[in-house]
């Protein structure tokens, strides 16, 4: 595997990496927990997948298992097409440097003892692609350049204390691109930072995903951080550990036809006093989240759901169905009914699948 | 220390009169840093907080808005002083300055007059005590009611936000999701009808619906109970949602302050500006977001002239030479908007929306 092999852009694009049918069932003594359950995805090459979701509805397991770092209790990942866990030793390291994972918490990710210089070129050295020490630093000042760290030279010799958090999580990104990886797992990346500097960040990994075509496995929490960053992609949205809606980000932002969808995103509160009072609310069944132990049969969103009907929701799992052009939902009532209140000419084009 | 002696009658009035409930005039923080050394955290602030307004306090990590509301509740740490000018009107007239309490009056102007829900739920409680004995160990501290009127009183105020009080009373903190200890903190810090509620973050580390939950809470309690709120938060959406007025801080002063209309459609202050741009909107298209460069000096060291000026794209040579003082807006109406900046004439908001792909369906 070449870091600089491109993308077809008009043949049949393999996708760079998908999920196919992918569970992780962690065993507790409470009785096993199906944190992710059966999800399918895929990431083209250049493309922003985001994943959104609350707490506790599986998204970093699902990163996890997508990075190669948790071994998925059935289903396949698969890299270039190739399942990851059949490859050997060495097609795994090469796997390993083309997937990347940004974390969370740029103040715990970064080694306290390590000089921005060692962080940044550690990988380098380790899969051996310097020679030399001289040509590491080049190297590291060049993506510190890339990241908008700059002058570089002047954070070479700092340690992580002496950076700031949104310095940090740009190091964390230079790192990330030392080894000209493919895609990139943004672990809620930006919820540590502020709002003034999550934008800049955002921007930054923004220019990367379009002048490298790095693709992006993106989590978050922040329905308005999807927006932002994953426009022009796709999001999926997770409850307890399943897709519920899956589709272009305008389209799930826009036009949300799952309840739980439209539930997060009328929510959310508007920078604008007049929008957030006027925006229309439909109250929840119930505030409280059940537990991935104790699984509600049917739809796992049926005890909170406000269009819950009996005996059809808490019947059989909903399977996800296309509703609408490139646009699917896992709900009863969505694919039979097609989607109510939202008039923008998107009619259903296959109720029930 | 209390003026003239307070009746319990005069805590039924609230409102009218045109009086701020609360007056902070100068208002300063300083934390000593050793060898002798203090840092100034809260650097001169002026703030009137009316009867049954909500005001909100928004700004960067850093600004100086937690310092401001924990010097207000005269709760900083040993480092911190408060200094300055803050006066608590109780309604019947009595006039309490409250950086002059100490004893007995100070733990009575806390809780009765004033209360605070802080950030972190967890932290807020004895995790070994259970919420009854929270509520319990509050009344007694500040009342002389009975066990019964207790159990009541809790009981009423939990239903109010929306917690079942059987199932809950008998929980220790840590068997209750971060959103109902968040309820609970609010249900607590109501029991002694504080006519002023600060809050700090409420809502920050909550998932979305659970925020949701706490922000239509604090909607009904506020109608139902009507009391005067204060909140701390970096959410700029949460204070167009909860605010009746916005106060911008920067670097340890308020730089803008207006009602949340003002303040979110015709902001005049380019940090202000700053913020908004920074925030997206859920619904509608992309639209154009902007951020602001660099972070907030450090208090220690503050560039000199306008604070903001070395991140400022309006700056000009005279910003740095003076740090302009807060001053009302002339040249538009608007009730008490006021602006610290010698060119907020130019600062206009005008949203955008990119002209992009993928709106088309």
């Amino acid at each position: 595997m070449s870091a600089q092999e491109l993308s077809p852009q008009d043949t049949v694009r393999t996708p760079l990496m998908t999920l196919d049918g992918v569970s992780q069932v962690f065993s507790t003594k409470a009785g096993p927990i199906r944190a992710v359950d059966n999800i399918d995805l895929s990431i083209n090459p250049g493309e922003v997948l985001c994943l959104v979701g609350e707490s506790g509805s599986g998204k970093t397991t699902a990163a996890r298992m997508a990075a190669g770092l948790a071994r998925p209790t059935s289903g396949q990942v698969a890299f270039d097409g190739t399942d990851i866990w059949s490859l050997k030793r060495n097609d795994f390291t090469a796997f390993r440097r083309s997937v990347q994972y940004v974390h969370q918490d740029p103040y715990a990710s970064l080694n306290p003892t390590r000089t921005i210089l060692q962080t940044i070129t550690a990988p380098l050295f380790k899969h051996g692609l310097v020679k030399s020490k001289k040509a590491a630093a080049e190297r590291a000042v060049e993506l510190l350049t890339k990241v908008d760290l700059t002058p570089a030279e002047n954070y070479l010799s700092k340690y992580p204390h002496q950076l700031s958090g949104g310095q940090r999580q740009r190091v964390a990104v230079a790192r990330a691109l030392t080894l000209d990886p493919k895609l990139i797992i943004a672990d809620e990346s930006t919820s540590m930072l502020d709002v003034s500097i999550r934008i800049s960040v955002l921007a930054m990994l923004g220019r990367l995903r379009d002048d490298l075509g790095v693709g992006f496995l993106f989590i978050t929490h922040d329905l308005a951080i999807a927006k932002y960053f994953g426009w022009r992609g796709k999001t999926a949205v997770m409850y307890l550990g399943r897709i519920v809606e899956f589709g272009p980000t305008p389209k799930i932002i826009n036009a949300p036809t799952h309840p739980y969808t439209r539930a997060l995103i009328d929510a959310i509160p508007e920078p604008d006093p007049d929008l957030t009072k006027t925006k229309g609310r439909e109250s929840l069944r119930s505030l409280e989240i059940p537990s991935l132990a104790h699984l509600p049969s049917g739809c796992s969103f049926h005890p909170r759901c406000p269009q819950f009907e009996d005996g059809l929701c808490d019947g059989a799992i909903p399977e996800l169905v296309t509703i609408r052009s490139g646009q699917s939902a896992a709900c009863h009532v969505v694919a039979r009914d097609g989607v109510p209140g939202v008039g923008d000419g998107g009619r259903p084009d296959e109720p029930g699948a | 220390m209390v003026t003239t002696s307070t009746s319990a009658s005069g805590r039924a009035v609230r409102g009218g009169q045109g009086k701020p409930l609360l007056s902070i005039r100068d208002f300063k923080v300083e934390y000593r840093t050793g060898s002798g050394t203090t840092v100034q955290a809260v650097r001169g602030v002026d703030l009137d907080l009316f009867p049954g307004e909500s005001l909100a306090l928004v700004g960067e990590s850093g600004c100086g808005k937690t310092t401001f509301g924990l010097g207000l509740l005269r709760l900083l740490p040993r480092l911190g002083h408060a200094s300055g000018q803050v006066t608590f009107n109780r309604g019947d007239g009595t006039e309490i300055d409250v950086l002059g309490l100490d004893g007995r009056d100070l733990r009575s102007f806390r809780w009765r007059d004033a209360a605070m829900v802080f950030q972190g739920a967890m932290n807020a409680f004895n995790p070994v005590l259970k919420i009854r004995a929270h509520m319990h160990d509050t009344m007694r501290a500040h009342t002389k009611a009975s066990k019964q009127e207790i159990e009541d009183r809790a009981g009423e105020l939990l239903r109010l936000v929306r917690l079942e009080p059987s199932r809950v009373m008998d929980s220790y903190p840590h068997e209750l999701s971060g959103g109902m200890r968040q309820r609970v903190l609010i249900a607590m810090s109501l029991l002694l009808e504080p006519e002023v509620l600060i809050l700090d973050e409420p809502t920050t580390a909550l998932d979305i619906l659970t925020q949701r939950s706490v922000v239509d809470v604090l909607h009904e309690v506020r109608e139902r109970l009507g009391f005067s709120m204060i909140f701390i938060s970096h959410d700029l959406s949460l204070a167009a949602e909860l605010a009746d007025r916005v106060a911008t801080m920067y670097a340890g002063r308020i730089i803008e302050t207006g009602g949340v209309r003002d303040m979110f459609y015709k902001p005049r202050h380019p940090y202000t500006l700053g913020l908004i741009k920074a925030v997206p909107p859920i619904v509608g298209d992309l639209p154009d977001m902007e951020s602001i460069p660099g972070g907030p000096p450090s208090l220690a060291s503050l560039p000199p002239g306008c604070t903001f000026n070395p991140r400022c794209k309006y700056a000009t040579e005279e910003c740095k030479e003076i740090d302009p003082p807060l001053i009302p807006i002339t040249d538009e109406p608007g009730d008490y908007h006021e602006v610290a900046c010698i060119h907020s004439k130019d600062v206009h908001l005008d949203r955008r929306v990119q002209d992009e792909m993928g709106t088309a369906s």
